[in-house]
């Protein structure tokens, strides 16, 4: 699982280069999501716009991301394609995660947050 | 030989289960629905659906073993895609569909649930849903209604 990290604003920014979290790579996103983040600023923003699916394993993993970090960081989820938008909102998950419309919006609101 | 009276299968696929067959599987299977012109809210629900079908296969049906039958079939009546799932695994729990229910989010973040969306999504989204135990095979069966099916 390919995840990019990158700084700033002391906001640790991932980007998620892959087109699927999904039961094959549901554990290895888990994993790498700990490497990117364990050390780095508490806020993070989760940059989706790769990702163009998301089945329950790979939701199931975005949560267990979150829950491995404790209360110390806080996973944010920014640019959610249209399939994995609809599968946060009916599973609810979009009221466990504040969820941006794009980048641009999810680094923006750091100000006003 | 085809017969007038029944329809035969738009799309039919078979494939050993595993994480990465399932994948191939959902690839072929929207490059299909999306080329036959089907709404992409559509296409992405059929894939959603599909996904924790095959899913629950793969983990529960065969439990991982990853050498398990399956067998996938698509048809149209009117304005309805029907999609049949056979495999050759373990029955379902009790010998009928899990209950749609969306796990307890409302705990603090240590009890989040990581899992028991897949069900609640199938039941969600698709129109008709149905479960079979038959010769010793699971056949799952549900519909999406679709009125632009083929028309491109």
């Amino acid at each position: 699982m390919d995840l990019h990290s990158a700084v700033e604003n002391d906001t640790n920014i991932i980007t998620v280069n892959a087109k699927r979290i999904d039961a094959g790579v549901a554990i290895q996103f888990k994993d790498a999501m700990r490497a990117s983040a364990v050390d780095g600023p508490a806020r993070v923003i989760l940059d989706m716009s790769q990702v163009a699916f998301v089945d329950s394993s790979g939701l199931g993993a975005i949560v267990a991301a979150m829950k491995q970090l404790g209360g110390g960081h806080k996973i944010e989820l920014a640019a959610l394609t249209p399939d994995v938008d609809k599968v946060f909102r009916l599973t609810r998950m979009d009221s466990i995660f504040v969820i941006h419309s794009d980048m641009e919006q999810a680094t923006s609101s750091r100000r006003a947050g | 030989m085809t017969s007038p009276l029944r329809p035969d299968p738009l799309f039919s696929k078979q494939f050993c289960a595993s994480d990465a067959a399932v994948r191939i599987l959902l690839a072929e299977l929207r490059k299909w629905l999306t080329n036959s012109g089907l709404d992409e809210d559509i296409c992405g629900s059929v894939e959603i659906v599909m996904a924790e079908a095959l899913n629950n296969i793969v983990e529960h049906a065969y439990s991982g073993a990853g050498k398990g039958l399956v067998d996938v079939s698509v048809t149209q009546q009117t304005a309805q895609l029907s999609f049949t799932i056979r495999d050759e695994g373990q029955p379902m729990p009790d010998l009928r569909l899990p209950d749609n229910q969306l796990p307890d989010a409302n705990g603090p973040l240590a009890d989040l649930p990581e899992g028991g969306f897949g069900w609640f999504l199938i039941h969600h989204l698709t129109h008709q849903l149905s479960y079979e135990r038959q010769d010793d095979q699971n056949l799952l069966c549900f519909t999406f209604t679709t009125n632009n099916f083929g028309k491109t």
